[in-house]
């Protein structure tokens, strides 16, 4: 197995509460890593903490503990001169088409911006070139560098989005929602561009979705998110056949899906999430089935059920 | 109740944003519609219980039990609008007034639909967020609307769409702004319901997951009118529109137990939907369409039924028979 690109260690961010209120413990204690050309998919519902997670991974904001080594470099521990080098390793496609691009610049001046990452930018005609050159990789045409966003659909921002992500050739690229804002014929073109070029780039992706099924389309891992933290790590196959977390199987139960036929009601209905539940030490455990007073009173860490199959859950490997 | 939508159409000015739109609903009949955006559910919806936008206009008949609810008066309309059909939307949290608390907003539409008193009102709102599973309703019958969570929001919507004990429902993406997990509660709950009052429904939403748990017949719209309706099974099983062919085709689906992950690609549709002002000439789907012959481009295919309670807009659907 090749060096990895992305190393996360116990990677921390908490926000003061208001007054009295406690911290909200956004990302708490995360480890991972991302080789080569491989994807980790993240899952979790609203305020898991996927786009906090993202934003430090970018270096957009501070941990409050915890350390983002990207390519073997601690991107907190560099001077901003080198940081700014490092970027050019490392970028970011947004979930909204829309309020990504700035709407008074060209696709051409987009797509170019990453480019002053290096130390020499290229001007002029070289510069065009790239720009031609990332515009035919994810399927748009040289000429559409003079137009500007609002002439392109929702599908074709999002190329140019992930044009300008390519154009500094990184060996990461974190995908935060990339499709969710797609319609289902354009969201496929959009899923099978990110899947050549994780194949043809060897581009290795943090691709963070709510969607399962999109997920699982591109991820070799999943991480299944829960306020903040990791309940569930494993390769993609082991965690939608054998799921083993209860919320992890809590959400493929919910999932919609054709083949599932019609809805039948679960016997016993979930209790709702509730933001005051942050005391538990499982955060889970107040919606959890399984819950016992020892998940109120210990935190479970991650344990290997098999070979790169963590859980975090005290019962895992009875239920 | 049985609803009749004839040849339905929406214009605003001289363009067509609905056309040709057809299809029937008996009493306790659920059907879906499904489409992409643009493609016009949601208009239809608005156009049934007369809420169109200003400036727009509706031609055609929407009968329910035979009386034309086009050709209501307004006063007349709201009435039954609100007696005999509720509508779920899709974002509780523009839906709800936010400056009222939520006992009063149902209660709200009893006093006015069940010509009921303030007390009795109260009381009934007050069962009403029970039978939809509000947690601890006694409490939060006195909340204000951003006081709940999503969830609960909807919970909210859905009380005050039943509390007129409506025959029939139309629930508009009710459960897009939602997470997984309090989406399959509200689905659900909403099934629960339709079932145990007998009513009939009509969900709208992109995500034919939801379609294919919830309904017996679905209706498939692209750019402004049908392509496809017919029995769910048949329609997500062996479609006869290419269109809905491409859409079950674009859907990541799980991988079989054996497969090789790493193989398959996504079979996306080329293009985009057009936009109302843009509608291609002919067939609406053939510049984006696998199966388009020349055939399809002159003029517009009509509506046909190929098989009994199954139609179709398609020249070339007897190639998928």
């Amino acid at each position: 197995m090749s060096a990895p690109v992305l190393e996360v260690r116990n990677l921390t961010r908490h926000f003061r509460g208001r007054g009295s209120a406690p911290a909200l413990k956004a990302v708490d204690g995360v480890t991972f890593q991302i080789e080569e050309g491989s994807t980790l998919g993240v899952v979790g519902e609203s305020g898991s903490g996927k786009t906090t997670l993202a934003r430090l991974i970018m270096a957009l904001d501070r941990p409050t503990a915890g350390e983002v080594i990207f390519a073997g470099h601690d991107l907190f521990a560099q001077p901003a001169a080198e940081l700014a080098r490092l970027r050019r390793g490392f970028q970011m496609v947004f979930q909204d088409p829309y309020g990504s691009l700035d709407p008074r610049m060209s696709v051409g001046r987009i797509i170019a911006e990453p480019l002053h990452l290096e130390p020499a930018a290229p001007r002029g005609a070289a510069r065009r070139a790239r720009v031609a050159e990332v515009l035919a990789e994810v399927g748009l045409a040289p000429g559409d560098a003079g137009r500007r966003p609002h002439q392109f659909s929702g599908g074709q921002r999002q190329r140019i989005a992930i044009a300008r992500a390519l154009i500094s050739r990184p060996q990461l690229v974190i995908a935060d929602e990339p499709v969710s804002a797609l319609d289902l014929s354009v969201q496929a073109q959009v899923l099978n561009l990110l899947m050549d070029l994780r194949d043809r780039e060897r581009l290795a992706f943090l691709f963070i979705s709510h969607n399962l099924a999109v997920v699982e389309f591109l991820a070799d891992r999943i991480a299944v998110m829960y306020r903040g933290r990791f309940v569930e790590t494993g390769p993609a196959e082991e965690i939608f056949r054998h799921p083993m977390h209860p919320y992890t199987r809590l959400l493929l139960e919910s999932e919609p899906r054709l083949e599932k036929g019609k809805r039948r009601a679960r016997p016993a209905p979930m209790r709702e999430d509730r933001a005051g539940d942050w005391t538990h030490a499982c955060a889970f455990a107040p919606r959890c089935p399984h819950a016992t007073m020892d998940c109120t009173a210990r935190t479970p860490v991650p344990t290997a059920l098999a070979a790169g199959h963590d859980v975090t859950c005290h019962y895992a490997g009875e239920i | 109740m049985s609803l009749a939508v004839e040849n339905l159409a929406v214009h605003l000015g001289a363009r067509a944003l609905l056309a040709d739109m057809s299809f029937r609903l008996e009493n306790g009949a659920t059907l879906g519609i499904v489409g992409e955006s643009g493609s016009g559910k949601s208009l239809l919806a608005l156009a049934i219980i007369g809420l169109l936008p200003e400036g727009m206009q509706a031609q055609g008949r929407v009968l329910l039990d035979g009386e034309d609810l086009l050709a209501l008066p307004e006063s007349a309309l709201c009435h039954r609008r609100g007696a005999r059909i509720g509508m779920i939307f899709q974002e509780p949290a523009t839906a709800l007034n936010p400056a009222m608390r939520i006992g009063e907003q149902i209660a709200e539409g009893l006093i006015w639909h069940r010509r009921i008193d303030a007390a009795a009102a109260r009381a009934e709102s007050l069962r009403l967020l029970d039978h939809v599973r509000m947690p601890d309703a006694q409490r939060r019958f006195a909340f204000y609307p951003h006081e709940l969570s999503g969830g609960q929001r909807q919970r909210v919507g859905i009380a005050i769409a039943l509390a007129p004990e409506p025959e029939l429902l139309i629930a508009d993406e009710p459960t897009t702004a939602l997470d997984v997990t309090v989406e399959s509660e509200i689905l659900d709950l909403l099934a629960e319901l339709v079932a145990e009052a007998r009513m009939s429904l009509i969900l709208i939403s992109h995500d034919l997951g939801i379609i294919a748990g919830m309904t017996e017949r679905c209706l498939v719209m692209y750019a402004g009118t049908r392509f496809e309706e017919g029995p769910k099974e048949r329609i997500l099983r062996k479609p006869l529109n290419p269109y809905t062919l491409g859409l079950l085709a674009a859907l990541p689906e799980r991988a079989p137990a054996t497969g090789e992950r790493r193989a398959r690609r996504l079979a996306g549709i080329p293009g985009n939907v057009p936009s109302a002002g843009r509608l291609p000439p002919g067939c609406r789907f053939a510049d984006r369409c696998a199966m388009a012959i020349a055939a399809c481009r002159p003029v517009e295919p009509a509506w046909r039924a190929l098989e009994p309670g199954h139609g179709v807009r398609c020249i070339r659907a007897e190639t998928l028979l």
